[in-house]
């Protein structure tokens, strides 16, 4: 029925890949006075995040965000609210995320949205999805924010799976309001915004349950939502609010008020420019230019200035312009900006400028303040967030480590998040510094620090790196395991151009693959699993004929006549 | 306390006595129903004896047994029509190969999703209409509501057969909580809106039958085409119990009318509420509103799961035999679809939609005709008193809650209308709490007397059966 009703506009919709609807350029910049899909209020300590998606206002033209379901606006405001919450309005303790529309949470992202765009944005916005829905739970576990999904409607698809990165899930037991994932029976797709990765890994869902769950479109509704784990308490009609709110109260009460106001997050406001070529974006501490012709992005980072804040009330006062916040917006918004609005850049070089000296000692203030201020950690938090955004980002990231480089403590991360480092030795040297910031606090997706991770196979360097309290030179740093080549002044300029115009002749489906899967040594985690299994699963599937065929079922949906499958099991 | 199930009880032509699977089923649901009825069941009248009509037999002359039974013990049977031999499936991708006798894996889901909604409108509309007894306007028409109510569960007997039999665990959990659902309880609601309105009086009552029923007789028409041949049996026979709550409906409309007609030419000013009569604007109006809900009820204009149903060779069109081709797949239907831009209302465009994806309409569209035959016959009434007055269905679009037009508002011709046009103008469309105020307070008194009929209605020219109209239809001790 819900699906159902996402399938009304089908018939004005253009079909499939076609590149004839081009895609607009995205900006990820939003504000709440801005929102057009998302209600967000406040009553002190619980804020309320409310989705009343409007049918028609969707990203581009072609198709109707009908029944709630969502496409990359709605999902951009999403992020922002998450990210509000963190910095802007510490005095929350719980977010209630529900529906504004009735009998409908949320039906997922949208079919037709989805029919009608590229793979590279299909993957892409399940990307970028995933990353918002790990911001969320990650709020959960480490701000104090606990997401309470309140589902007072049908939660179908990626609806349920916006519920499941919620730590408390309540389900009104009405009669009507299932939660259901009918990608696989009815679209012959998976739910791949995470879902069937936390339905057995977070909520641990027996593994059969949930395999009957997920091939039954309509879903399941009421107490055996709750008895099969689907859910964490389900609630009459009549009681539904006061439950939530109950909920709601008890987190705020098992939680610990934060000290201080919040921080506002202002526009970034980069100054977009063009010339020739090329293309770029200055803010103020990342610049970015792109040369299309080359299909490579540089992306250079300045060091901080000055003294870094010793108390607080210091880096309060610097607030949203606090390097590591600035910096990190920065990084994360190019980044963005570099997958979605670039799909052809295959190749990014990250360049850092400045005084390494000072980023270590940021680094140092900011960990040591972290301890005890809320919103140091928060901006940690972020630095965390951004630099695994990093590590997602399907380029080839080089990192070019120069003079006038400063890659240490935090930028020393961009560094190891690339699949290469180039230094420069010789007369002139590129050196690289170390802080408490690569030993811990800005873990992977796999739970690993970057050097825990590159050094898997010498546990014991890691340790021995913690001593090192120098700058290290570019052959040192060879030596060292700490970049790939350290070319000197006679070889520098060909060796580090050889190796761009080598790598951007390379197949760009082979180097994704190759790269996702180098990038992510050590254990597997939630999230691994959710990237490199989950959506590489579903990227494949959305790829393969029994989906998108003539006659596949993504294809079909919401058409007269049935999907026919390839019965071939691959 | 365990019932045992024998086809004594259970009158039945599914061989009952032999399927001890299904005797086990029945047995434990039994008992459940049996409360159910007499909880939710018309209140006040368990024990009397009613003149009732009881299914024992398929046969079209001769199916059914009239004599005077207390509700509860009624026999409510299990009938499916009778089989035809090596029927063919009659429409969608699976016309021409044999009816299945069992359900094919691949629909069970949403072929359990049909025969639930169908389902759970059986023990809703005896839910909606318990307490109308304690008002009925004669012995006569309190003994028709009741057979329309024993009817109905009926019906629930012959969608809990199928769940049973056919569904497996998941089947016998559906048909408990066929039974657990109340109507217009907000925390169990009946599945479908317009089983969850409140019927509050006889004037709802009989256009509830007459277009709300008629509703369900488009679904097991569709339905009774079904590949999946238990369910058309059932259905098929289920239809021939429809019609006589249609004709319930349809006659008790045309007496109210025939009566308010009678009242008019007694007042100077034709006045028929002065005469403690239900004057014709307001029957109108629940006309209006009972026609418009019951309009939602065939699902959206445009709809994938309509297309399903039928590619599937689950659910067809009414009398699928009247049209050529039953593939439907090169056919489209032109369907005026409203353009709205930021919530406001921008104008219509026709859409062609693929016939498949029109299905609900089709069936409305036949909803619709059939529909305006009643109105027909009581405009004639109107004609012959001399009376300028005609009734009209309104719009398709008009107050609608379900399908494109939701969420818009037009007028009863179907002109697009605002907001605040609609809320000033509404109670001019539809029945305000004052007209239902009103009708209820021409019902305050039930009458128990054979010889006597309601001020507001007209007797009917004969009774049931052969019986007279001031027969005791219903043994009641006042």
């Amino acid at each position: 029925m819900l699906l159902d009703a996402q399938a009304a506009h089908w018939f004005n919709t253009p079909m499939a890949d076609a590149p004839s609807a081009p895609m607009p350029v995205v900006r990820f910049e939003t504000h709440p006075s801005r929102y057009q899909h998302i209600k967000l209020s406040f009553d002190g300590p619980v804020a309320r995040l409310a989705l009343d998606v409007v049918e028609d206002k969707p990203l581009r033209p072609g198709y109707v965000l009908k029944q709630n379901s969502y496409d990359l606006g709605v999902d951009i405001e999403l992020a922002d609210a998450v990210q509000r919450l963190r910095f802007e309005h510490p005095e929350v303790r719980a977010v209630v995320v529900t529906s504004a529309q009735p009998k409908i949470f949320c039906a997922g992202a949208n079919i037709y949205m989805l029919g009608s765009s590229t793979h590279a944005f299909k993957v892409n916005f399940c990307k970028y999805t995933n990353e918002t829905r790990l911001s969320l739970e990650e709020a959960c576990g480490e701000s104090g924010q606990h997401y309470i999904a309140a589902l007072n409607g049908v939660a179908a698809g990626g609806g349920y799976e916006l519920a499941l990165a919620c730590e408390h899930i309540v389900l009104c037991d009405d009669g009507s309001s299932a939660v259901s994932f009918p990608e696989t029976p009815l679209l012959a797709v998976l739910p791949g915004t995470g879902g069937l990765t936390r339905l057995v890994d977070k909520r641990k869902v027996r593994r059969d349950l949930a395999d009957v769950f997920s091939t039954l479109a309509e879903g399941v509704r009421g107490k055996r939502a709750r008895d099969w784990r689907l859910v964490d308490e389900v609630s009459p009609k009549s009681k539904f609010d006061e439950t939530v709110l109950a909920r709601a109260k008890a987190f705020v009460d098992a939680t610990p008020e934060k000290k201080g106001p919040g921080v506002a997050l202002p526009a970034l406001e980069p100054k977009r420019w063009e010339d020739g070529g090329r293309t770029g974006a200055d803010y103020r501490y990342v610049s970015i230019g792109i040369n299309k012709a080359e299909r490579l992005a540089e992306i250079t980072i300045l060091g901080p200035e000055g003294t870094p804040p010793a108390s607080a009330d210091a880096l309060r006062k610097l607030g949203a312009e606090a390097w590591h916040l600035r910096m990190s917006r920065e990084l994360d918004d190019a980044l963005v900006d570099l997958r979605f609005n670039q799909p052809e850049v295959g190749l990014v070089l990250l360049r850092t400028r400045g005084d390494g000296a000072a980023v270590r000692a940021w680094d140092e203030a900011l960990l040591s303040l972290a301890k005890d201020d809320w919103f140091a950690k928060e901006v940690l938090l972020q630095l965390k967030r951004t630099m695994k955004r990093l590590d997602l980002t399907a380029k080839s990231l080089f990192a070019i480590a120069e003079p006038e480089s400063c890659f240490a403590g935090t930028l020393f991360e961009v560094a190891l998040a690339a699949d290469r480092t180039y230094a420069k030795s010789g007369e002139t040297q590129a050196f690289v510094g170390l802080s408490s910031m690569n030993f811990g606090p800005l873990p992977m997706s796999n739970g690993l620090s970057r050097l825990a991770t590159r050094f898997l196979a010498e546990p014991a360097r890691v340790k021995e790196l913690e001593g090192e309290k120098e700058f290290i030179d570019a052959e040192d740093a060879l030596d060292k395991g700490l970049v790939t080549f350290a070319p000197d002044d006679i070889d520098w300029e060909d060796e580090v151009r050889i190796a761009i115009e080598e790598r951007v002749s390379l197949s760009p489906d082979a180097l994704t693959g190759m790269e996702a899967n180098l990038r992510f040594a050590g254990p597997e985690t939630v999230e691994t699993k959710i990237f490199a299994r989950l959506s590489a699963w579903q990227n494949w599937i959305f790829q393969r004929p029994n989906a998108v065929g003539d006659r596949g079922a993504l294809t079909m949906y919401g058409r007269p006549e049935r999907p026919e499958f390839d019965w071939r099991r691959t | 306390m365990s019932t045992v199930v024998t086809s004594e009880k259970i009158p039945n032509n599914v061989d009952l006595a032999s399927d001890k699977k299904l005797q086990r089923a029945l047995e434990a649901w039994q008992p459940k129903f049996v409360d159910w009825w007499k909880q939710m069941g018309p209140e006040g009248f368990q024990e009397d004896d009613v003149y009732l009509r009881t299914a024992v037999s398929v046969d079209a002359d001769g199916w059914a047994h009239y004599d005077y039974v207390k509700m509860p013990d009624y026999r409510w049977g299990i009938f499916l029509a009778d089989p035809i031999a090596d029927r063919k499936i009659g429409f969608g991708d699976f016309m021409g190969q044999d009816a299945w006798q069992t359900i094919p894996g691949e629909f069970r889901n949403v072929l359990r999703r049909l025969v639930v909604t169908q389902g759970d409108t059986e023990p809703a509309s005896v839910e909606q209409q318990r307490l109308l007894g304690q008002n009925c306007p004669s012995l006569y028409d309190l003994r028709n509501l009741f057979q329309v109510n024993v009817e109905e569960g009926r019906h629930l007997w012959a969608m809990v057969y199928l769940l049973q039999s056919y569904f497996g665990r998941d089947g016998r959990e559906e048909a408990e909580a066929l039974l657990e659902r109340r109507s217009g309880n907000p925390d169990k609601p009946r599945i479908l809106g317009a089983f969850n309105e409140p019927c509050k009086h006889w004037l709802s009552f009989f256009s509830f039958t007459y277009f709300t029923d008629r509703d369900g007789k488009y679904q097991l028409l569709a339905l009774a085409e079904s590949g999946f041949d238990p369910l058309a049996r059932t259905t098929r026979f289920m239809l021939t119990e429809e019609a006589h709550h249609m004709f319930v409906g349809e006659t008790g409309l045309q007496r109210i009318i025939e009566r308010t007609v009678e009242l008019m030419k007694k007042n100077s000013n034709e006045d028929a509420r002065a005469e403690g009569g239900i004057d014709l604007q307001t029957i109108q109006r629940f006309i209006n509103f009972w026609y418009s809900v019951s309009l939602d009820l065939f699902g959206g204009e445009i709809s994938s799961n309509a297309a399903n149903y039928f590619a599937s060779s689950l659910k067809g069109r009414a009398k699928e035999d009247k049209y050529d081709d039953h593939v439907a797949l090169t056919q489209t239907m032109n369907i005026d679809v409203p353009i709205v831009e930021s919530g406001a209302y921008k104008g219509m465009k026709t859409e062609e939609v693929p016939l498949r994806n029109a299905m609900n309409e089709v069936l409305r569209e036949e909803y619709v005709v059939d529909s305006q035959r009643g109105l027909d016959k009581w405009n004639r009434i109107l004609e012959k008193a001399g009376i300028a007055f005609r009734f009209k269905l309104p719009h398709r679009r008009f107050h609608r809650s379900g399908g494109i037009y939701a969420g818009l508002h037009f007028d009863t011709e179907g002109n697009p209308i605002s907001k605040d046009v609609w809320e000033t103008k509404k109670y001019e469309w539809i029945p305000s709490p004052a007209d239902d105020e009103y009708v209820a307070s021409l019902m305050t008194k039930p009458i128990f007397d054979p010889n006597e009929m309601a001020n507001w209605i007209a007797p009917p020219p004969r009774g049931i059966k052969g019986q007279p109209v001031n027969y005791q239809y219903v043994r009641h001790e006042a």
